[in-house]
């Protein structure tokens, strides 16, 4: 594992532009550890200050220090983003895996099921659940309906891996030794599964984080928690921008656009490296 | 049953079904809440200033009736499907007594407008781009725009949206940010209208192309390099074909199958940029109707334009589910 990054980092520029940055906007999130104020509280700062040497980002209309505040809204956007991916990625080998190997009945009845999912439209149907849920909604519940409704193209994808790996060899001898179906799909067809997982993460992750950002930009999750979308919330509540304090929003909209880009390249190199005939291409053949 | 017919009924079954799960769905989501959301709506309007009582015992009595509150829930269930059939979602309570339905009505066809033209360009150039990528790799401008709209293409629709809105709003100011049309002017069929239109659409428009470019890009140019591997065009070479009509007819033509396919099963979440961007830029569609009715608690207004983006994007897969067999003669002829 480790000397499959090391040679992604020195042979795919792709790959290492991605990783740094997305290391690098790790780093400042996990920062926010030994932020010197509680990223709660406000008005504890001069408000307005632009970018100096005592406040590196200024500081916002509601006298916070912008890069702390940037330092958690990073941290929590990625945690939700993560708890997001995690959990629709379970969904999505679940469904995928089972319908795959199992076929038939079961195969139609969950693909069916798939593709309807596919064709709602997401964000009406988590608004909805927001509005209704309004007060009781907090961001694991959020998050936990995020991925509800996040799993259904990569399910599809993993469906298809599992499908050739059904009428393999190793499949038939694992079925005579008498192994059951979930050991075959755990110990035979998982690992030949785990790169799709690992490719269909980074996408469902860039995804979620978008949401994130959505949703909270509009107001619709916890507004003190800071996120990246909180900040730029309270920016326009505060108009920010007719105001003139442009550090409020610029830089959370840089770290953003950084983090989606770092995650991208990630993403689009692993997929390279996963799948082999672009890699021959890449090698002029 | 011939393969066409059996294609169309696989396709109309495949749209109810969408229809039914989608709104069983949204009927037990609102079973969800934990207050009375009739006391909660009621208290909600009678909270904005002096409200006539009858209006409020008339708003009642009609919601509970429309959120299906009487009954079993099997009763509710068959109340909110029959409310639903006629479209007749109640009056809305933010603009009483205006019906849900008819604020919907005039603000869908800005919604409709916009992402059929943003879908087609950015659907069009996307593939354009993508193919012409994937035939003439070794091209540097190729190259060039192809990293430009992938690096677009992960970033949410909000931020290009904020970035566009800050950039030709504010710090370069030559087109209109909010609104769909000017103002003073009435909708009628005369230059000036028409050109206002055209300049408050541009930059919605703008927002959801940059977005949506870069997935059809990637997708079609992965498609076409591998196309053009193939035995059937390395043939054609071979025997002389020029390049633009393996371009046309032998590469393009056939990756562009799975990219209709795809631009069915996108438009769920294409709806979710425009509903951003609608709201962004004040554009009168059904995604500022839902954000608006979120924001006053109005929970007829948000159930309605839940369950049309239900009904209209799965008409709209539908449509495009039908326009397939005309390119791609195998579905036609079975």
């Amino acid at each position: 594992m480790l000397k499959v990054l090391r040679d992604l980092l020195v042979y795919n520029r792709e790959f290492a532009i991605g990783f740094v940055l997305t290391l690098g906007i790790f780093l400042f999130a996990l920062a926010h550890f030994w932020a010197p104020m509680p990223d709660t509280a406000i008005y504890l700062l001069p408000p307005d200050m632009p970018p100096s040497a005592q406040y590196w980002f200024g500081t916002t209309s509601r006298g916070q220090d912008v890069l702390w505040q940037m330092s958690s809204a990073i941290w929590n956007t990625m945690l939700f983003g993560l708890t997001v991916t995690i959990l629709s990625r379970l969904l999505a080998v679940a469904v995928g895996m089972l319908s795959g190997y199992l076929g038939g009945r079961w195969d139609q009845f969950l693909m069916t099921v798939n593709d309807t999912m596919i064709a709602l439209p997401n964000l009406p149907i988590l608004l909805l659940v927001y509005f209704v849920m309004r007060d009781s909604m907090s961001w694991p519940v959020l998050a936990a309906t995020a991925a509800l409704l996040g799993w259904n193209y990569d399910a599809r994808l993993i469906r298809s891996v599992t499908l050739s790996l059904r009428n393999r060899e190793f499949t038939r001898h694992a079925v005579f030794a008498g192994m059951s179906v979930p050991q075959i799909l755990i110990r035979q067809h998982l690992p030949y599964v785990m790169p799709v997982i690992f490719f269909t993460a980074m996408n469902n992750l860039i995804w979620a984080i978008g949401l994130e950002v959505t949703l909270s930009v509009l107001g619709f999750s916890d507004i003190n928690r800071p996120t990246i979308g909180g900040m730029i919330y309270w920016a326009n509540q505060h108009q920010a921008i007719i105001a003139g304090i442009w550090w409020w929003i610029a830089f959370p909209i840089i770290a953003v656009v950084l983090l989606f880009l770092g995650l991208f390249l990630l993403a689009i190199s692993v997929n390279e490296y996963i799948d082999p005939r672009s890699r021959l291409s890449r090698m002029g053949a | 049953m011939d393969g066409f017919s059996k294609y169309l009924a696989q396709r109309l079954f495949q749209f109810f079904l969408v229809l039914f799960l989608g709104i069983s769905l949204t009927f037990l989501i609102t079973k969800l809440s934990p207050v009375d959301p009739v006391e909660q709506s009621v208290s909600l309007m009678t909270s904005f200033g002096a409200t006539d009582p009858r209006a409020v015992e008339l708003m009642r009595q009609a919601l509970a009736e429309l959120y299906g509150l009487q009954g079993s829930l099997f009763e509710q269930y068959i109340n909110f499907w029959s409310r639903i059939i006629v479209g007749d979602f109640g009056p809305s309570l933010s603009s009483f007594p205006t019906p849900v339905m008819s604020l919907i009505m005039a603000a869908l066809p800005w919604t409709v407008g916009l992402l059929l033209q943003a879908l087609i360009i950015s659907w069009c150039l996307g593939n354009l781009l993508g193919a012409l990528a994937g035939y003439y790799r070794s091209n540097m401008l190729l190259k060039l725009s192809g990293a430009l709209v992938m690096a677009l293409h992960p970033v949410p629709a909000y931020i290009i949206g904020l970035v566009l809105l800050l950039l030709f709003g504010f710090i370069w100011p030559i087109l209109p940010i909010s609104g769909g049309a000017q103002m003073n002017l009435t909708p009628a069929f005369s230059f000036d209208y028409i050109r206002s239109l055209i300049l408050h659409g541009t930059l919605p428009a703008l927002t959801l192309v940059l977005g949506g470019i870069g997935s059809w890009f990637i997708s079609m140019r992965s498609l076409a390099s591998n196309i053009v591997t193939d035995d059937h065009v390395v043939y054609a070479e071979l025997a002389g074909v020029s390049s633009g009509k393996i371009f046309s007819q032998y590469v393009a033509r056939n990756a562009l199958l799975p990219q209709l396919t795809g631009l069915a099963l996108s438009l769920g979440g294409v709806f979710g940029g425009a509903v951003i961007t609608e709201f962004i830029y004040n554009y009168p569609g059904v995604g500022r109707l839902l954000i608006q009715g979120i924001y006053r608690g109005d929970y007829s207004l948000v159930l309605g334009v839940t369950t049309i983006s239900i009904v209209a994007v799965a008409v709209a897969v539908l449509i495009i589910d039908l326009l397939y067999p005309l390119i791609d003669p195998r579905v036609r002829l079975g």
